[in-house]
């Protein structure tokens, strides 16, 4: 792999800024499409939540719906009996999906490249044919609906227009990507870093692999969690889908598109997959999903890095023979496909 | 239908059904590494052509079968010198999203072109109806057939694979590239032929499952779980493997359906888990 080069720090600093203050704005800039705007939000904490997983401890999963799922239906059926408040049953849904990703992880952690993505397939399908048969529960197919959410704070309550839901996702969704900088700067950050380049090596010096990717399994289950209940309280339902394999796919999708091993990635590639889906749905909404197909060949094909990797790439260029000082120039290695 | 005989009966034909379609897929992840989540496609585009040549060209059964299996293999070596080799070196990650993409770029271009719903093929007489079998059971005719084609298929594929010389360059490569172009093996176009091959195995699957399975342009998502655990749960790369792993998952899924209808789905995912957990390379693990 080749390393992209990093921007500038200042420059960094001032497109985060760019960023979030473009997602705070939104709802001023378009307020018809505050519904929309929340699932962006939605998506992007789901995205982040899986850019651990792949971006960071190298463990790839085609079932990650899965804690979203759990996250979802946690959040619906603690609304529908009885447990209204917001924040309480938003944490305790995340928790209950990170627990379940603590029990999953066993099982995910020893195995690699294929039999990783049978298992996470089918720990998902499992988890799927359950909601879908376990009806009293889980309302099967038609899923859970007809429940309230008491106020935000007790203050903010949950409009028709969606004002409220928007803030709320926006909130919860910047402190995961927090959270996600965090764990990625800390010294467990590290070693999942290492894990993924060179993991005899890190056996080597002494590191706890398994514990380690069970840790991070576990709390990209919590973030994944956090995404579903998130999306379960701002559309006061959860639907069977939230667990299904198009559900996998599509986060997915988002990461690439975005670009992994980078936050921004995630929150990109969630922007540009909701414009595209809603355009694409309005467009052709029998063949959308054949769009969507072309989209992920040409990603693979063209940019495999995503949207952030062609940024960088590009804004390498434009700075010319300048390079951020103490870093190596970014040339590729003999042998090493250039991006 | 009575009972155990009749269920290992339907479960073993199921099983054929599912060997013919994923043993390409296994042969060519074990030779390139290619995830191809896609392969169901050949399948269905196998399935598609004999439609298309018995309904619309008057084209026998007994002989759209092998032209769909030829179609498929013409679209599995063009798509493999113009699309799958670029994935060879790529990470499993880009080579699950490509291929889902294809899955999806096909569904859409299927339903465009045959619309969303089942298509139907004609059986000639004789295979229609029932045959009455010693002990007093009665089986479908085009069960029977699929079974006798299923066994000679794969007979013919290990014979292929154990006694041939093209088999032997595919065992080579497999076990060690380098070394096999070394010994002058044109890797490359064997690559190409097996994925060929692999894909014509398919579309002869998808072609022969239609009375059984239904085709629908969904048909690749469908059965996509299911030609994974027959490749996980065999082992990339061993055709034997394949073959126990597909006819367990027939039986199973069929047992699991006529005897617990209520956990059926259940039964075959927690089974994958077990077998994977116990043996992550699948049950026949390359030497």
């Amino acid at each position: 792999m080749t390393k992209t080069p990093a921007f500038p720090r200042r420059a960094a600093i001032g497109l985060e800024v760019l960023l979030w203050a473009s997602f705070a704005l939104a709802p001023l800039l378009a307020p018809d499409h505050l519904l929309l705007l929340s699932q962006v939000a939605v998506l992007a904490l789901f995205a982040i939540s899986l850019d651990i997983l792949i971006g960071h401890a190298g463990i790839t999963s085609l079932g990650h719906a899965a804690f979203f799922g759990i996250g979802a239906y946690g959040a619906s059926l603690l609304a529908l009996n009885g447990w209204e408040e917001p924040l309480s049953g938003l944490f305790l849904s995340a928790l209950a999906a990170g627990l379940a990703g603590l029990a999953m992880a066993p099982l995910v952690v020893r195995v690699h490249g294929l039999a990783q993505l049978m298992v996470t397939l089918a720990l998902a399908l499992l988890l799927h044919e359950g909601a879908s048969r376990w009806r009293a529960v889980t309302g099967g197919d038609d899923g859970l609906a007809g429940f309230m959410i008491a106020p935000v704070f007790g203050v903010f309550e949950f409009d028709l227009f969606g004002v409220t839901a928007y803030g709320y996702a926006l909130a919860v969704t910047a402190a995961g990507f927090l959270l996600a900088r965090l764990i990625a700067a800390s010294p467990f950050g590290f070693a999942l870093a290492g894990l993924r380049q060179n993991p005899q090596r890190m056996a080597a010096i002494g590191t706890a692999g398994r514990a380690r990717l069970t840790q991070a399994y576990a709390i990209s289950a919590f973030l994944a969690g956090l995404a579903g209940a998130l999306l379960a309280q701002t559309a006061q339902s959860v639907a069977l889908e939230s667990l299904s394999l198009q559900r996998s796919a599509e986060v997915l999708v988002i990461l690439i598109l975005g670009g992994v091993g980078s936050r921004y990635g995630a929150l990109i590639g969630a922007v540009v997959y909701v414009a595209m889906r809603d355009w694409l749905a309005a467009m052709s909404p029998q063949y959308w999903m054949g769009w969507l197909g072309l989209v992920m060949i040409l990603v693979v094909l063209l940019a495999p890095k995503g949207i952030v990797g062609i940024t960088r790439a590009l804004a390498a260029r434009l700075a010319g023979p300048r390079r951020p000082r103490g870093e190596a120039p970014a040339r590729a290695r003999p042998g090493e496909r250039a991006a | 239908m009575s009972g155990l005989p009749i269920v290992l009966f339907d479960g073993v034909v199921y099983g054929m059904l599912l060997f013919l379609m994923s043993v390409g897929l296994s042969v060519t992840l074990g030779l390139m590494g290619v995830v191809n989540l896609a392969h169901g496609s050949f399948a269905a585009m196998g399935g598609f052509a004999s439609v298309v040549l018995t309904s619309r060209f008057g084209v026998p059964f007994l002989l759209a079968l092998p032209v769909a299996a030829a179609v498929t293999a013409l679209a599995g070596a063009v798509l493999e010198r113009t699309l799958f080799r670029r994935l060879y070196r790529r990470s499993a990650l880009d080579q699950v999203l490509f291929t889902v993409g294809m899955i999806y770029v096909w569904i859409a271009l299927g339903t465009f072109v045959w619309g969303a719903g089942q298509q139907a093929v004609q059986l000639p007489v004789f295979l229609q109806g029932q045959v009455e079998l010693p002990g007093g059971y009665a089986v479908g005719r085009y069960r029977a057939f699929l079974l006798l084609v299923g066994a000679a298929v794969a007979l013919a594929i290990f014979l292929g694979i154990e006694r041939t010389r093209f088999g032997a360059r595919v065992r080579a490569a497999q076990g060690d590239r380098d070394m096999a172009s070394g010994i002058g093996i044109r890797v490359d176009r064997l690559f190409a032929a097996t994925f060929a091959l692999g894909a014509a195995l398919a579309g002869l699957g998808g072609a022969l499952s239609i009375p059984v399975l239904g085709l629908d342009p969904t048909f690749p998502l469908k059965y996509l779980v299911f030609f994974l655990i027959v490749v996980c749960v065999g082992g990339p790369g061993t055709v034997l493997g394949s073959l126990v792993a597909a006819l367990a998952i027939g039986i199973i899924d069929v047992a699991g359906k006529y005897y617990a209808p209520e956990i059926g789905g259940f039964v075959i995912y927690a089974l994958v888990l077990l077998i994977l957990f116990w043996r992550p390379n699948g049950i026949v693990a390359r030497a």
